[in-house]
């Protein structure tokens, strides 16, 4: 079991936490409905109220370093029957936000498949799904990754051979460039 | 009935090429003018969001720029996905801080007022469920089917205000004025799995497999859904999900509109009924033959 020591509580981790979510995180009193309703608790280490009670208890390392907040698919089951109506999908997202920025990703192949998908993004303006998953595969050296779907979407010619060029992509370049530029890393 | 701005979204150029010609054409069919955002871009998709929250509006902002300009109120948009970032940008740009973040990273700052919307909403709100079925030439009397529409399509109720949040009906009754049997789906708003097939294939595996196995315990003919990803996890992994569950799941996963289209008697070649994975010809076997005029 692990015991939390409420006299190591960061404050401002709390604080930070409830200013980028704009949620008052303090109304949460663990009824549990989120987590009644979330379809992922099968492979969280941490279920979204523990993980809600864990922010309360201002536990940085131990909710930025856990496997749950990659592995929420922001699917609004929480956010919809929250009885105080905290916005708990934006939460889970902040801490993904935030554990990003501190150099944390506990599910590699996760950040991984996002990274590619943005780079794809930035690159071609839209996503181009055979070039990301090159990419992916190329980054995760998971060279099996659905090789058995790519017969079947060839045949349906569900992948295209060439990104859709867009006129506007260096537009596209330029908001991640200056995204960077505000010291954010994507 | 005015016209409204028209979103396709990345995955409508490959993966769900059908879902957006046949959108087009059951639009065409029902009178609704939809026009193309020019020079469109990624919405930022799951990803962005998981990132920055400025970076996804940012993404989607441009695209709101674009609806704009083309004099627009309702940009509508097939993708649930893609539905959600662009509201997401539209509602939070009304914040004039968050507004301006936004704005600093897009070469043209965004002040227009377009509000995005589903397809689906556009065509029960705006074309109406009694005008679609006054349209209906080919009834799917004999199909069964179960609506599946996704988690986000209606959720938050507050920022999606559209349909109930716990059993939506929309696609629903249109699936009823096509002349199908709808069967009262249990499991409507639970999440597929969503993005997650490629980097952790095992949960698409379960959560879809679930969903297939509610489909087959109410003895439908095929799912019926509104969402590419949703489609691509239940319809393109079928076969994995099968594989990982030890399961012989054959169930068609239609988009609402491929079926739509069929009853609208849309020409077969604008509904791409031959790139869904799982065969769909034994389900559309049962629809019965329309009786022979006296």
């Amino acid at each position: 079991m692990r015991i939390v020591d409420l006299a190591t509580a960061d404050q401002d981790f709390i604080a930070e936490v409830e200013a980028r979510s704009h949620q008052n995180l303090r109304t949460c009193y663990q009824c549990g409905n989120c987590t009644a309703g979330c379809p992922y608790t099968f492979v969280y280490d941490h279920s979204v109220s523990q993980v809600m009670r864990l922010i309360q208890l201002g536990q940085r390392e131990v909710v930025l370093q856990c496997k749950s907040i990659w592995l929420c698919a922001s699917c609004q089951s929480c956010t919809t029957r929250c009885p105080n109506r905290i916005d708990v999908a934006k939460v889970m997202d902040v801490c993904r936000h935030m554990a990003r920025e501190q150099g944390y990703a506990t599910e590699r192949e996760v950040k991984l498949f996002t990274d590619a998908f943005l780079r794809s993004v930035e690159r071609h303006g839209r996503a181009f799904e055979l070039g990301l998953m090159a990419d992916y595969v190329l980054h995760s050296g998971r060279v099996f990754t659905d090789v058995d779907l790519a017969p079947k979407a060839l045949a349906r010619r569900k992948l295209a051979f060439r990104p859709h060029a867009i006129v506007g992509r260096d537009q596209i370049e330029r908001i991640f460039q200056r995204f960077r530029k505000g010291g954010a890393h994507v | 009935m005015s016209k409204v701005a028209y979103y396709p979204g990345c995955s409508g150029q490959s993966t769900s090429l059908e879902y957006d010609r046949s959108t087009r054409a059951v639009c065409a069919a029902v009178g609704l003018e939809l026009v193309d955002v020019p020079d469109w871009s990624c919405c930022g998709s799951s990803p962005a969001h998981t990132v920055n929250h400025v970076l996804s509006a940012a993404l989607s902002a441009r695209n709101l720029d674009l609806a704009h300009s083309l004099g627009v109120d309702v940009l509508a948009t097939p993708c649930p996905s893609c539905l959600t970032n662009l509201r997401n940008a539209a509602v939070e740009m009304e914040d004039e801080g968050f507004r301006g973040q936004v704005n600093a990273l897009l070469d043209r700052p965004y002040v227009g007022r377009v509000d995005p919307q589903s397809v689906l909403q556009v065509l029960v709100e705006q074309v109406g469920v009694d005008e679609v079925a006054r349209r209906v030439t080919r009834p799917l009397t004999g199909l069964r089917v179960a609506c599946y529409y996704g988690c986000i399509m209606n959720r938050p109720p507050e920022r999606m205000r559209f349909d109930d949040h716990e059993n939506p009906m929309a696609m629903d009754r249109l699936m009823e004025a096509a002349g199908a049997e709808v069967a009262l789906f249990p499991l409507k708003v639970e999440c597929c799995g969503a993005s997650f097939g490629v980097p952790r294939g095992d949960i698409v595996a379960r959560l879809s497999g679930k969903l297939l196995d509610a489909a087959r315990g109410l003895g439908v003919d095929a799912i019926v859904t509104a969402c590419p990803l949703c489609q691509m996890n239940l319809d393109l992994r079928q076969g994995q999900i099968n594989a990982a569950l030890h399961e012989h799941f054959r169930i068609p996963v239609f988009y609402y509109t491929q079926l739509l289209g069929l009853a609208l008697d849309v020409p077969r070649s604008e509904l791409g009924l031959d790139r869904l994975c799982v065969d769909p010809r034994l389900a559309l076997g049962k629809i019965k033959a329309p009786a022979p005029v006296r």
